[in-house]
């Protein structure tokens, strides 16, 4: 048999090591007693003591900020998630010109650059008067998020035999129950893809949330970039280690139960 | 005819090109009627429109006395089995053909019975806790049946239900739908482009081209006696002449005259005058060929001919004859034991003869319709 190259395994672990050396170096500095990166000055868990008793105002405006950033992410996702399945259905059932039209509108914000969406909508709200706060940031993430959701959507929707609402409605379901006994089900892997890239990517957002945030309504990208300036950087590096045992345990348990389904339902 | 189910002068245009256009039919109490023609004739989008899916552009559709052209599908009494099977992916085989009970908000125990009856009578009871993928195509097909006939439809539609299907399947499940029928007696429109499906299941057939019905009458009818050359060519094999009527032999019988052959013999039941032009349909079926004249029988017609082709298919032989520059097409069924006879070769010179009775004229006649033909009867003589 011919020697099978290395390679391959050579960049495979550089590609990883690319990837994953910041968030070690991260992790490590977390435990470092100093308050700015750089020399290492011995081990400490106080940062993260710091972090969860959070009588400090730094830890409470962590805290508060991160609060934010989930009740704008959970709101921008949920919403995003009807209004974005909807536009997807109408681009899938309707033919037409302005349909196309419709299509551009709706994907639009997929590459429109950040920058020019926040200044676009600051002016907006500055323009209609409204005060900067949670609702204007929702506002602003769901006008992205929708896109996200619509395009996943259409993407399940392709796939999706429009025979099965002929037969829902021949064999007595009206819209209703249609919806709600073919679609919904059949639909909702779909919907609910689109829904954790939307609440990612809103969990994420800075720039937007940059322009569109109000006195108190920082999200946590924010209140990292604040406090990176004038701050602790050594607390953040604490909170990204909790964040990242958070995502990675979730992302591990959801590939448990979906490995688990797939064993069951071979076909789906 | 106690016209159940009655369809009046439909009308539907696709983007201008009409799919259906003016087809007036009526179907009896639980008879099995199809609509048979080529793909994008027109038949899918009758059944769609009789399912509520398409809106007729004129028309109306009456059941039972009630008019119900614009009843939304899940108002019709009407049940459909797709031709993909529409099988709801996501639910067991005991929930997809309980879903039509379920929608009209029966109570539980009764859906329970119900659809332990219907899986019982297409034997899948056994695979009731299965999803749709992880049965058979047959199968899927049984529960698509089943499906649609739980709700006691007064009209079940069959959307080329077999087409999915393999050759020794499609066979079974035929045998499987009349079964089905007999045991419900429910009225089925079944629609289908091949023939021996329609001829086989159907009490009576319509067969459309272009949007139009061509003919509606039993499965022998439109064999034997097909209104135009479409329906002649469309179902089994024919042999078409152009011919004139030069005279009459006696009240229901006219010569005519072909190009380059001797006078013949037809029986004229549409009292064409002598004169007009005709076309004649001879099956292939109906040719005796044999090597010796046969002797003159009452209204016999004959020609002399040679073999230019020969296919041996046991139960038959086809030939391909030429006759004054003609093509025909001719097949023999072998009722005797073949090794004893000496059986006609190439080239060989031989006698054709058919009954007066056993050709048929057309007064609708396109050329294109040949292409239809198996063999194409026009080519070029070597």
């Amino acid at each position: 048999m011919r020697k099978r190259s290395r390679l391959p395994m050579f960049v495979t672990l550089g590609v990883l090591l690319f990837l994953y050396a910041p968030i070690l170096v991260l992790i490590l500095y977390s435990f470092n007693d100093s308050r700015y990166p750089g020399a290492w000055q011995g081990f400490t868990l106080k940062w993260y003591r710091m972090l969860l008793e959070a009588n400090s105002v730094e830890a409470r405006d962590i805290w508060r900020a991160t609060r934010n950033t989930l009740v704008v992410a959970f709101a921008a996702t949920i919403i995003s998630m009807v209004f974005g399945t909807m536009a997807a259905w109408a681009m899938y059932r309707f033919r037409s010109r302005l349909q196309s039209l419709h299509q551009m509108l709706v994907y639009a914000p997929l590459v429109v650059p950040d920058i020019l969406m926040g200044i676009s909508l600051l002016m907006l709200f500055v323009n209609m008067s409204v005060n900067l706060g949670l609702t204007t940031i929702v506002v602003s993430h769901t006008t992205f998020c929708i896109s996200y959701v619509a395009l996943v959507v259409l993407g399940r929707l392709q796939d999706f035999d429009h025979t099965l609402v002929d037969a829902a409605r021949d064999l007595g379901a009206n819209g209703f129950a249609v919806c709600v006994r073919i679609l919904l089900p059949l639909l909702g892997p779909g919907i609910a893809a689109g829904g954790l890239l939307a609440f990612t990517l809103s969990v994420d957002d800075f720039v937007i949330t940059f322009f569109t945030a109000g006195p108190g309504s920082t999200t946590l990208p924010v209140q990292v970039y604040s406090m990176m300036r004038h701050g602790t950087p050594t607390l953040i590096n604490a909170l990204s280690v909790i964040f990242i045992i958070v995502t990675f345990s979730v992302v591990i348990f959801s590939q448990r139960v979906l490995q688990r389904k797939n064993n069951t339902h071979p076909h789906i | 005819m106690d016209g159940f189910i009655e369809l009046r002068g439909i009308r539907k245009k696709f983007q201008g090109v009409p799919a259906v256009d003016d087809a007036s039919l009526t179907l009896n109490r639980g008879e099995v009627f199809s609509l048979l023609g080529p793909s994008g004739c027109g038949k899918t989008t009758l059944l769609r429109i009789l399912g509520g899916f398409e809106t007729p552009d004129a028309g109306r559709i009456i059941i039972d006395g009630q008019d119900i052209t614009d009843l939304p599908p899940n108002k019709r009494p009407i049940n459909t089995v797709f031709q993909n099977y529409a099988l709801f992916p996501h639910l067991t085989l005991w929930d997809n053909v309980g879903f039509g009970l379920k929608m009209a908000g029966r109570p539980r125990k009764f859906i329970d019975s119900e659809v332990e009856r219907m899986l019982d009578l297409v034997d899948l009871l056994d695979h009731a806790e299965k999803k749709p993928h992880q049965i058979s195509g047959g199968q899927k097909q049984r529960v698509a049946i089943a499906r649609a006939l739980i709700n006691k439809p007064q009209l079940l539609l069959l959307d080329e239900p077999l087409a999915a299907l393999d050759l020794k399947l499609r066979q079974r499940m035929l045998l499987e739908l009349d079964r089905i029928h007999d045991e419900v007696g429910i009225t089925f429109l079944y629609v289908t482009h091949d023939q021996g499906e329609a001829m086989s299941l159907s009490d009576r057939i319509a067969v459309m081209n272009h949007g139009k019905i061509e003919q509606i009458g039993r499965p022998m009818e439109v064999y034997e006696a097909p209104s135009s050359s479409f329906v002649a060519a469309f179902i089994g094999d024919t042999n078409f002449f152009k011919a004139n009527v030069s005279a009459s032999a006696d009240a229901d019988y006219s010569r005519l005259s072909i190009d380059k052959l001797p006078p013949v013999l037809a029986y004229n039941d549409k009292k064409l005058q002598t004169g007009q032009q005709v076309y004649l349909s001879i099956r292939p079926e109906k040719f005796r060929i044999q090597r010796e004249k046969p002797s003159d029988g009452e209204r016999l017609n004959m020609l002399k001919g040679k073999v230019l082709d020969i296919i041996y298919l046991g139960s038959n032989t086809k030939f391909r004859v030429e006759c004054g520059g003609h093509i025909l097409m001719i097949t023999q069924q072998h009722a005797r034991f073949m090794l004893d006879t000496s059986p006609l070769t190439w080239e060989e010179e031989v006698w054709v003869s058919w009954n007066a009775d056993d050709g048929y004229m057309l007064q609708r006649y396109e050329e294109a319709d040949t292409r239809l033909l198996n063999l194409p009867a026009e080519e070029p003589v070597p």
